[in-house]
Formats: structure tokens, C-alpha cells, sequence
């Protein structure tokens, strides 16, 4: 029963040689997905191209979906998943800010790595970007520790906030994403026909 | 004029649904084998605790934020998603090479704006994520995709707001893209 490793099924040894097989394969989907182009990236935000919220909520649907299954036929046990925990105000601003960064850089730290894979020096000042504000974040963390831990409701789930269960949270966003992907096809084909600089 | 050069040389990715649930797919393996998901912004973290511990390892010991990461039984670059990540450089170079996208280096652009307004866009953007992955205590791998697929609260937030306010400030930057 999973996860395996937590559980000493597979020995802690292999954990990095686990770890570089994952990078590699989710590296791998990444930029054949198309997500080395920083202007595919955007697209999302301007509606010429929602390449992103396809694979991103593909993606969540999919995991969501088979962790309930997994623990329904009791291959997995969710109590030893890891739930990231909720900080409430510090998380809410690091996602703003993750926001713009988002729009002007047009990528996020995985799809940069992938970027520079491919030769994009944009995703190398990018990366280079990344690190100077962990470094400046961690040189100033004093000023902000207080807020930083702020807000803690601990590894709270979605089902738990809304007191309804995560079987019907998973429901929920299946339905919300087989939505999305159809006003987003629309919307795409409209902007599409209206674009006379930037065609696909 | 560039334009049709560019359409023709578009290169062919996979389709996206087949591709989000390939992703779907390395996401739920990663946490049948590891209990956890999937991360980016970690590697950087350990790299720059990294950098400062060899630079200056005192001033590295009394930041409170580094401290934690710094052990001295091995370097915090021997990390879970330091290895991932190198990982996804490979996985990015394999795919790359598979489809013939690696290409000598290049900026990519909107053709209405100069290199050097791209690159200064990107490094703004790199440190904007920087800082607000620590904040969100992730990025858009390990708390928006990570998080919200294993139904986290607030994995869910920052997925909502990251985009939400991408959609709010897109258009004043739309000259970057468009």
C-alpha cells in the first residue's frame, strides 16, 4: 500500500534516483506540451492560446481523481499524503505577486528549466531572476517573519473548509473543468480570427 | 513578412488534454511513490542557501530563513527537488530533441518590443516569483498543481489568485506579449 516510500516499501535510498525519473518525465511533458514558449505560457491571459488551464486542469483533474480511487481500493493511504499547509495572508500576497511575475516573465520556475533546455535566454535571466528574489526574500526575512507565519490553519483540506467532502470537491472541479475547457475553446476561436499580428 | 516563416516553423506540440493527462498521471505516481507532489522553486532555494553558506556561512547561520535549510551532515543542495529538477532540464532537453525545438540560444518575444525590454520583463518576473513562492509556499508546481490535486486549501487559493491576478494586471503588459 502507498505511498511507498514513506512506508518503506522502496528503501529511502533510492529516493534521489526516484526524484531525478520524476524531474525527467515531468520535464519531459512540460516542454512537449508547450510549455518552453513563454508567449504559448500567456496566451492563457489574453485568450489567444489556453494551452496552460488544458494541461493544468487536466492535469489536477486527473491526479484528484486517481488519489480518490487509489484510496478507495486501498492502494494509497491519504493520511500519509502531504497536504500543503494554509497560511492565509502570506499566501494570499506570495500568489499576487507570483501573479504579476507570472504575466511579466511568462513563466513559472518549471517551465523555465525546461525553456532553458531548449536554448530561451529569457528563461536563463528568468531562472537568474528566481534566485535573487529567494536570495533577497531570505536576506529581509526578518522584517516579515511575524507575517510570514501568519494565518496558519494548518494542512487543512478543500472539503474541510467548505465542510463538504473532497470526493465531491473532486466532482466539482471536473465539472467546473469540462466547463472551462468549452468557453475557453470559444473564446480561443474568437480571438483567434480577430489576431492579424501574432497568427497560430 | 515574418509572419508566414513563422506560422510554418511553429513547432508541433502534443495535444494538450493528452498532455495534462500524462501530467496528471507523473503527478499521481510522484505521490504514490513519495507521498508528496511534484516542485520547482525548491532547487532554487537550496541553491541560493547553498551560494550563501559557502560565501558567507556565519551570516548564513544567523538568517532565520536559511539556518533551517543547513545541516551539517551534507550540503542542502542534496534535496529531493534539487534532483527533480535537474530532472526536469533533462526531461525538457529529451523532449527538445525529440521534436527539434533545441535550437541555438534565443529570446523569445513579441516582435512589437526590443530584447532588452524582454529581458528585463523576465528577470522582474523571475524575482517577482521568486519571492512570492516563499510567500505561497510554492510555486505554480508545488502549490498550485501539487496542492490542489491532494485537495490542499490553500494550494487552492494560490492557484485562484496567481491566475486571478494574472487576468487583473495582463493587460497593462500586454505590449510583452501581443
Amino acid at each position: 500500500m502507498g505511498p511507498l516510500i514513506p512506508q518503506g516499501i522502496i528503501p529511502m535510498g533510492w529516493d534521489f534516483v526516484i526524484a531525478l525519473l520524476i524531474g525527467i518525465a515531468f520535464g519531459f511533458v512540460l516542454e512537449a506540451s508547450g510549455f518552453s514558449s513563454s508567449r504559448n505560457i500567456t496566451g492563457v491571459f489574453y485568450g489567444y492560446n489556453f494551452v496552460v488551464l488544458r494541461v493544468f486542469f487536466t492535469a489536477v483533474v486527473v491526479a484528484m481523481i486517481g488519489l480518490q480511487y487509489f484510496d478507495y481500493f486501498g492502494w494509497i493511504d491519504l493520511n500519509q499524503i502531504y497536504v500543503l499547509p494554509t497560511f492565509l495572508s502570506p499566501m494570499i500576497v506570495g500568489a499576487i505577486i507570483m501573479g504579476v511575475g507570472f504575466v511579466l516573465g511568462g513563466f513559472c520556475p518549471g517551465t523555465s528549466y525546461t525553456a532553458i533546455a531548449i536554448g530561451k535566454i529569457d528563461a536563463m535571466v528568468f531562472t537568474g531572476g528566481l534566485f535573487l528574489g529567494i536570495f533577497l526574500f531570505s536576506e529581509f526575512f526578518p522584517f516579515f517573519e511575524q507575517f510570514y507565519y501568519s494565518g496558519n490553519m494548518g494542512s487543512i483540506t478543500i472539503g474541510e473548509f467548505f465542510g463538504i467532502s473532497n470526493n465531491l470537491v473532486t466532482l466539482i472541479f471536473v465539472v467546473i473543468a469540462v466547463i472551462a475547457f468549452y468557453v475557453t475553446w470559444r473564446i480561443e476561436l474568437r480571438v483567434r480570427k480577430n489576431m492579424t499580428q501574432y497568427k497560430f | 513578412m515574418n509572419q508566414e516563416i513563422d506560422i510554418q516553423d511553429r513547432p508541433k506540440y502534443i495535444n494538450p488534454y493528452f498532455g495534462g493527462v500524462l501530467l496528471g498521471l507523473v503527478l499521481l505516481i510522484t505521490f504514490y511513490i513519495t507521498g508528496r507532489g511534484l516542485g520547482a522553486s525548491g532547487a532554487v532555494k537550496s541553491a541560493v542557501v547553498t551560494t550563501v553558506d559557502k560565501v558567507a556561512p556565519d551570516h548564513a547561520e544567523q538568517n532565520t530563513y536559511m539556518k533551517a535549510f543547513i545541516t551539517d551532515d551534507h550540503s542542502p543542495m542534496f534535496n529531493w527537488l534539487v534532483f527533480e529538477s535537474f530532472g526536469i532540464f533533462i526531461g525538457g532537453l529529451l523532449s527538445g530533441a525529440l521534436f527539434g525545438r533545441i535550437k541555438k540560444l534565443r529570446i523569445e518575444k513579441s516582435p512589437s518590443i526590443t530584447n532588452k525590454t524582454r529581458l528585463f520583463a523576465a528577470g522582474i518576473g523571475g524575482i517577482l516569483f521568486g519571492i512570492g513562492s516563499q510567500f505561497g509556499r510554492g510555486c505554480s508546481s508545488g502549490a498550485a498543481l501539487s496542492g490542489t490535486a491532494s485537495s490542499s486549501f490553500g494550494g487552492l487559493l494560490v492557484m485562484l489568485l496567481m491566475f486571478g491576478t494574472g487576468y487583473l494586471v495582463a493587460y497593462f503588459f500586454r505590449k510583452l506579449w501581443i
